[in-house]
């Protein structure tokens, strides 16, 4: 294996790589309207940084998982990058929906997280996730101790949260919906499955 | 005014070339007095089954065309995907020819006849006509078709019809999305007007868009615009007309009834449940484009008439 260090640049390009692709096609819709995003670039926008928010938030619930099956338990240490990159692209959907969809006016966001459930799921999952990126640092990891753990366990109902949310935004088609609900379903079944094992091998001992 | 009289035109003048070119000229003219800089294409309008047609040129209505990219590119036609690109992507597998549509139900003279019989006799005309989408975004689109009380009063239909009932092609063998285990829809789709919504003056039949015949992902080789209502009413590729006495199911309601009623008119006024429909994004819109507000029956208050005493947040 690469040294730790090279290891956390190669992750840095690659879970950067969908927003940098997204920064140059927003460039180029700037440049020549309708050239990259299509007829509505602030749907694209948000669909292509929500969809990537996800996807890394459930690639965050995998490290543990994939350490384990793979037994690699250092592979632990780039999760801390993955998860922050899961919570800069949650982040940059919301600011793409306040905003270029909201306008900024906060009479328009209040109305959607009271009057529409899959955006106050949505918000939700975001406002799990702050105090998360907050304390991800080794600082707080310390000061916090055993109780940083519990807290981290947050990230659990936020990934529930987004993804409910993309349930009830879909219309006609589950497939998307469907694809992603069984990976979550995977990745809680393999924690599961993880402890229960753990508390047996104890209950031997 | 750059737009030739419809008057100008008589069938009797008609020859081939002379149609071809004139129909050029004219749809040209329209165009570029709604706005747009459209050289037509050489090989648009006819199709085999159309036959040489003239087109009588639709009326501006002083808001900008949407560019025929975008209207043939970004739609939705669940039954080949739900990304808005898989009708494009996807709908070349549709055949198109041969093409039957069947009428029946309460008419006089029910049958199954093919697309070009149906055609015969009716005129062409161009209508521009303003598209507002459920999902709250909109465009402006060119439509070449004829009202669709022309072509049911060729059947006849009886004192007790009261609906009119739409089912598009049901094909899974070239229509992805009807195979999808993921969808929510019950094929085949279906649509519904009420018969006099249906022989309202704007309601029209389309068998072709700018200048063109209708490409496959917008529903060749007939569908249904009714600019009044949310798009999905437009049902696309239709096979089967049946007037009826009662009211028919209609394909997004039976999905989520909360969500779509039959109506379906536009109205700012009652709001989908998981989105405002307030106001609309002209399409194609640029990164910092705002919103416009939609209108009452999008605009065209000529229809108001049907729904006379009706609760239209009720009736939605």
């Amino acid at each position: 294996m690469p040294p730790l260090g090279a290891q956390k640049a190669v992750l840095f390009v690659l879970l950067g790589l969908p927003l940098g692709l997204l920064g140059w096609d927003v460039w180029g819709e700037l440049a020549e309207p309708g050239s990259t995003l299509g007829p509505d670039p602030q749907e694209a926008m948000l669909h292509r940084l929500g969809t990537w928010g996800l996807r890394f938030l459930l690639l965050t619930l995998a490290v543990s998982p994939l350490a384990r099956l793979l037994r690699r338990p250092e592979l632990v240490r780039l999760r801390r990058q993955v998860g922050l990159w899961a919570f800069a692209y949650v982040l940059a959907h919301f600011t793409v929906y306040l905003t270029l969809l909201a306008g900024l006016d906060p009479t328009v966001l209040l109305g959607d997280v009271y009057k529409r459930p899959y955006i106050t799921v949505g918000l939700g999952a975001l406002l799990a996730l702050v105090p998360l990126a907050v304390t991800s640092t080794r600082g707080w990891q310390r000061r916090l101790g055993r109780r940083w753990k519990a807290l981290h366990r947050l990230i659990h109902p936020a990934a529930i949260a987004a993804w409910i949310h993309l349930l009830w935004l879909s219309k006609a088609s589950y497939q998307d919906a469907i694809v992603y609900g069984l990976v979550l379903a995977a990745l809680f079944g393999e924690r599961i499955a993880f402890a229960l094992r753990r508390r047996a091998a104890k209950a031997a001992r | 005014m750059l737009i030739k009289p419809a008057s100008d035109i008589k069938p009797s003048e008609i020859t081939p070339e002379s149609v071809y070119r004139s129909r050029r000229r004219f749809m040209a003219e329209s165009f570029a007095a709604a706005g747009t800089a459209a050289a037509l294409p050489a090989g648009a309008l006819p199709a085999a089954w159309l036959g040489q047609r003239e087109v009588r040129p639709g009326q501006p209505i002083g808001e900008d065309l949407t560019p025929e990219r975008d209207a043939t590119r970004y739609n939705n036609f669940y039954e080949f995907g739900a990304d808005k690109g898989d009708p494009a992507a996807h709908a070349h597998e549709m055949t198109v020819d041969p093409w039957t549509v069947n009428v029946t139900g309460a008419v006089a003279k029910p049958g199954r006849i093919d697309i070009g019989a149906l055609l015969s006799g009716i005129d062409l005309e161009e209508r521009i006509y303003r598209l507002r989408c459920v999902e709250a975004w909109s465009m402006v689109i060119p439509w070449i078709g004829f009202p669709v009380k022309k072509l049911l009063d060729k059947f006849e239909p009886a004192g007790d019809a009261k609906y009119v009932a739409f089912k598009t092609l049901h094909r899974p063998a070239e229509m992805r999305g009807q195979r999808s285990l993921a969808s929510s829809i019950d094929w085949p789709y279906v649509e519904g007007l009420r018969l006099d919504e249906a022989n309202h003056p704007l309601a029209i039949f389309a068998v072709g868009m700018y200048g063109k015949v209708l490409p496959n992902q917008n529903g060749a080789p007939l569908r249904l615009v009714v600019p009044w209502k949310y798009g999905f009413k437009s049902i696309k590729s239709i096979v089967e007309i049946r007037l009826t006495e009662l009211r028919p199911p209609t394909t997004w309601n039976l999905s989520q009834p909360r969500e779509y009623g039959f109506y379906s008119n536009v109205n700012p006024n009652v709001d989908h449940p998981r989105w405002s429909q307030a106001t609309e994004k002209r399409l194609p819109a640029g990164i910092f484009a705002s919103r416009i507000k939609t209108r009452m029956f999008n605009g065209y208050d000529e229809v108001a008439g049907l729904y006379a005493g009706m609760d239209l947040s009720r009736h939605f």
